[in-house]
Formats: structure tokens, sequence, C-alpha cells
């Protein structure tokens, strides 16, 4: 019983596993040579060289001295490497504190989120009731509501609870799930087969056991795509912390660097800026390059429907 | 646990092995019983989004709406004064600029993206070996946060230094100074926001990975080629994604902010061509402490907002195909 479960569950993270061994056979299973993909690689080795440009030119000025930035025509590759910017960067703004605030929120906000997705999807999805249905298109259409016209009332409500300049209306928000995680984790969920929940509730299971020992595992490539998109939405906000973070004490990344700039803004080094901006989506491009294939799967499994 | 036992019940009972005709309605009856059981379970289970959406959503429509006919500073109580806020902001020559600005950046930018997010998702599902390299670049972009690509837009087009004018010269043109034209600073912001196309690109490849091959199996035994391939199979059974994506695209549109405020540094300048509608209503709400007329503001984009939502659903209904489920 136990281990046809672990079967399944393998089955279903692994379902797409096969196609990476078919990438140079034919339908039919024949080779094809390997011209027939030319046309393709050429047009994607130019769109790749177009998507990686901005972060070259952010790490390519980040290294350039003052007067090489200042320089027409600009230089392609640094001259000077002038590491010493990203010390310099570093130590010019408060930015240890900055990252230690957006470390906070941001990891806080990736658990919240992944638990309050990942419990709200499994009754949408693994629990049948009446009703179910119809309520989840309520939350598809909380999906589309324009959120600004909500942005002023909680100002309010978190300013009368005294909680304007503290991370809390940051954080809290995340530990009741949102719209497009939970329709992301329920179109995932939906694959895992009835019949093994089934038989978890046949040998006495509760729903919160299950949650636990079937959904949990089976479900892992998407929370690893919620917990992704929650750290990049949370990480890069801006207009959250501009809003509700006015001291310098509890501002993030994103705004201290703007404030930075903000001050500066006659003689704002734009190397020390991209320095810190390297330094600021460096721990994302990671986080990315390490999941990218849960992450991938996680979202295209389920399915858009 | 409720639900095992009625489970347990209906396994247990011999008699119904035995005679499976006469054993329907009962089963039937039970199931639902099941059911309503569940459904306290269920609940129970999804109460964190049933609170949320009372805190955070059905309560601050509806205080918006109240306020929205207050005059309020945030600091005193609210005062009532009716339509005033509407028939100003039907006047103010600031909503007619912004909502042009913002107008203008939709219907640019939001078919731009589809087709920028759909050539890099079809991209993305290339059958080639290295594929796993070319997602992650060209995801890459849509992890720089707004505030970095706006500060490495302003470099690229810093119109004494920025690269952007040395490829002009190049090729015979002299220095232009994007941002500092009303029409030129909508057009970078506009340009910057498909870098950002990953997150929808996705979901298209999440479609495209949906269309069962035993379709181009079939279309290709018929002799239909790449294109005709793409036109008669691919496309129409993308439609519920390019919904997806389009709803989100002309919310997104409506909501354009970041990169404006960043770039003109919280302005809206040149001549008020990057005040987008996002950025004027967080100017009255948090620049000039007008409250009520921001409040005013946002529910008229949320009745657009929701208008265009609708609309596009019920249009939808003539193109979206649902024939073939996901395989």
């Amino acid at each position: 019983m136990s281990s046809m479960i672990q079967t399944d569950t393998q089955s279903v993270v692994r379902s797409k596993k096969a196609d990476a061994e078919t990438y140079n056979r034919r339908a039919d299973g024949t080779r094809r040579p390997w011209y027939s993909t030319l046309t393709a690689r050429v047009v994607m080795i130019v769109l790749s060289l177009l998507f990686l440009l901005p972060l070259y030119w952010m790490i390519a000025s980040a290294l350039k001295s003052d007067e090489e930035l200042a320089q027409f025509p600009p230089t392609l590759i640094p001259r000077s490497w002038e590491f010493g910017n990203f010390v310099e960067a570093v130590t010019a703004m408060p930015f240890l504190t900055f990252f230690a605030n957006s470390a906070i929120i941001t990891v806080s906000v990736v658990v919240l989120s992944v638990l309050s997705n990942f419990v709200i999807a499994y009754g949408f999805a693994c629990i049948d009731w009446p009703g179910r249905d119809k309520l989840f298109y309520v939350v598809i259409a909380t999906l589309f509501l324009p959120f600004p016209v909500t942005l002023i009332p909680m100002f309010d409500l978190w300013a009368r609870l005294g909680l304007v300049n503290t991370l809390f209306p940051l954080i809290i928000p995340a530990a009741f799930g949102s719209a497009f995680y939970v329709f992301l984790l329920r179109q995932f969920m939906l694959q895992i087969p009835q019949a093994m929940l089934d038989a978890a509730r046949v040998d006495g299971a509760s729903e919160w056991r299950i949650l636990w020992t079937i959904a949990f595992p089976t479900s892992l490539p998407a929370l690893t795509t919620v917990a992704i998109f929650a750290a990049v939405a949370s990480w890069n906000d801006f207009m959250g912390p501009l809003i509700y973070l006015q001291d310098q004490e509890v501002q993030t990344l994103s705004i201290g660097l703007q404030a930075f700039r903000s001050v500066n803004a006659q003689d704002v080094s734009f190397n020390l800026l991209m320095a810190a901006s390297f330094l600021v989506i460096l721990p994302l491009l990671v986080l990315f390059f390490v999941f990218q294939r849960y992450f991938i799967r996680g979202i295209t499994i389920g399915g858009f429907k | 646990m409720s639900t095992s036992q009625a489970v347990d019940a209906r396994s247990a009972d011999p008699g119904g092995a035995a005679e499976p005709a006469t054993v329907d309605p009962p089963a039937r009856a039970r199931r639902s019983t099941v059911r309503r059981r569940n459904l306290r379970t269920a609940l129970l289970f999804i109460s964190p989004w049933i609170i949320g959406v009372l805190i955070f959503i059905v309560y601050p429509v509806a205080y918006s709406i109240g306020l929205s006919f207050t005059r309020y500073s945030g600091m005193e109580a609210p005062t009532w004064v009716g339509l005033q806020n509407y028939v100003t902001a039907f006047l103010d020559p600031l909503v007619r600029t912004s909502v042009g600005n913002t107008v203008f950046y939709a219907v640019i930018a939001v078919p731009l993206g589809l087709v920028v997010a759909l050539t890099l998702a079809i991209a993305m599902n290339q059958n080639v070996r290295e594929v796993a390299l070319y997602r992650t670049i060209f995801y890459a972009p849509s992890l720089i946060p707004a505030f970095a690509m706006s500060f490495i837009f302003i470099v690229f087009l810093n119109p004494q230094f920025g690269v952007f004018n040395r490829i002009l010269n190049v090729f015979g043109g002299s220095n232009v100074n994007l941002l500092g034209d009303p029409t030129g600073v909508k057009i970078a912001i506009i340009l910057m926001a498909q870098l950002g196309a990953g997150n929808a690109a996705l979901i298209f490849l999440a479609g495209l990975r949906n269309v069962p091959k035993t379709v181009y199996e079939a279309a290709r035994v018929d002799g239909a080629g790449p294109i005709r391939q793409f036109l008669s199979i691919t496309f129409p059974l993308l439609t519920p994604v390019l919904l997806f994506n389009l709803i989100t695209g002309v919310s997104g549109a409506l909501q354009v902010f970041t990169e404006a405020y960043i770039v003109t540094n919280g302005t809206g300048d040149p001549d008020a061509g990057a005040l987008f509608y996002m950025m004027y209503l967080y100017k009255n709400a948090f620049g000039f402490a007008e409250l009520g007329y921001a409040s005013a503001l946002a529910v008229l984009l949320f009745l657009v907002g929701l208008a265009l939502a609708l609309l596009i659903y019920w249009l939808s209904r003539r193109f979206v195909n649902y024939d073939v489920e996901a395989g």
C-alpha cells in the first residue's frame, strides 16, 4: 500500500522526464540530422544575446570607473575592472540593513505563502464537497480584480493598528493565500490520482495526514514554483515598501537603492548603483539556477485551463 | 475520520456486491452524505482564503467606495462631499493626461507583450539538447526587479554617454534623449516591460506542452507543414492561455507604476509624459494626502478594470477553444 503510493507519487513527479530523452528523435523514433534544428538554434542564440544584454550591461557598468562610465563612445568591455565598486556600494548606503529587511520579509512571505496556499489548494483539489467548483470561480475572479482599489483602505487599516513603518503589512497578507498560487497548486494537485487519496482514507488516515504524507511530496514541483514566484515578487516589490516603510532602518533594498539615488540626484554614481543592484539580484539568480527544473515543471504540468 | 468510516461501511457491505442493480440509489445518497460531511472539513482547509477575501478584498473595496464620497487627509475624520470627487476627476486635466498615457501604454504594450511571450514560449519548447539553458536565459530578465531594470535603461539611454546613442551614431543618427521626450519615455518603458515577458511565456509554455502530440502526428500524416500546424492546431488550442495572459496583461497595463516612478524619479515628467494613472493616484493619496479624491480615482480604475475583464471574457466565448483536454 505505502509502496504503491510512493511509485505513483514518483510517476506524477517524473512524468515529463521521458521528454528529455527524445530531443533528437522524430515521432517515429528515427534520429534527426543535426542541421534540422539549425534555424531554431540561430534564432534562439540571437534572442538569448538580446535577453542577456541588460544583465551584461549591469555587470559591465558596475565594474567601470567613474571616468570610464562617463566616456563616449562607451567601452563594451570594462577596461578598469573596479571590483572595489562593490565594496564602495555596500558602504555608501546602509546596504546590510536593507538586505536584512528584505531577507526577513521574503523568507516569511515564502514560508507563509507555501503553507497557506497549499492547504487552501488541497481543499479545492483533493476534497469533494458541494459547491466546490462554483466557489473556485470566485477565486479565479479575484485574480482579475484591479488591486489598487484596496490600497488606501489597507494603508488606513495598518495605520490605525500602528503598524506602518514595520515589516508586518508586507508579511501578514501572505498567510491568507493568493488567488494565483491557489490556482497553480490546484491545477497541479488535480493530477494526484483520486484512488490514491481514497485508499489512504479507507486506511483511516485523516485529511490532515493525507495532506502531509501524500499531497505534499507529490506537489513539490508546484510548491517550488510558488516559493520562487513568491520570493521574486516579495524581494522585488517596490510599491508596498514605498508606501509602508518610511524610516531608513526598516527599508528594503528596492526602495533603499531608489532613495540613495534620489538623495544624490545631482551626482549619483551609476556604477555604484549597478554594483548594488547586481548584489540585489544575485540571490534570485542563484535560487533560480538551482531550482530551474522543478520550477518549470511545476508550472507546466498542471496546465492552464 | 468521518469520510473513511463512510467509505469503510460501503466496502464492508456484502449485500452491495451481491445486488449491484438495486444498490445504486442508496450508494448515491451515501455519496452525497459523504460530500456534505466533507464540506465541514473543506471549509476548514480553505478558511484562510475566506478570511483573506473578507479582510483584503471585500472590506477595502467597500471602504474605498465609501471614502470616495468624502474629503479625507488621513488625519481628521472624513467629511462627506457627495459626488464632488467624481466631478473633479472628470474635469481634472491631469486625469485626462494620465488616462491618455495609460491607454497609449496598454494599446502598444499588451499586444506586443503577447507576441514576445508567445515567441519566447515557442523557443522554450524547441526540441534541442540545451533547451534548459535558453529557458533560463529568457526568464532571467524577469528576475531583475523593475527598479534595477530602470537603472540599467537610464544608463543605456543616457543622452551623453549611453550605448543607445552610440548605436544611433553608427547608423548615422545623431544623439537623442529618449527619456527627455514625453513620447520617448513611454516607448522606453514599454520596451523595458518586454524584457519581463518570461512569466507570461511560462504560461504559454504550459499551454504548448498540453497540446497532445498525437494531434500533431495526425496533422503531419495529412501533410500539414509547420506554419499550417501552428495556425490550425497550436494557436486554437492556446486560446485559453491566451485569454489568461490577455486579461492579466490588460490588468497590469492599467496599473503600470514602478518603472515610470523610477525612470522619472517620482515626477512623471517630462511634460507629464510618464504620468500614468496609477502614478497620479499614488501622488494624490501619499503625496498630497487627498485620500478621498484618490479613492474616487481608485474606484474608477476598479470599475474600468472590471468592465474590461468582463468584456474580454465575453468576447472570448467566440474564440476560445476548450475542445481538447489536457494530454
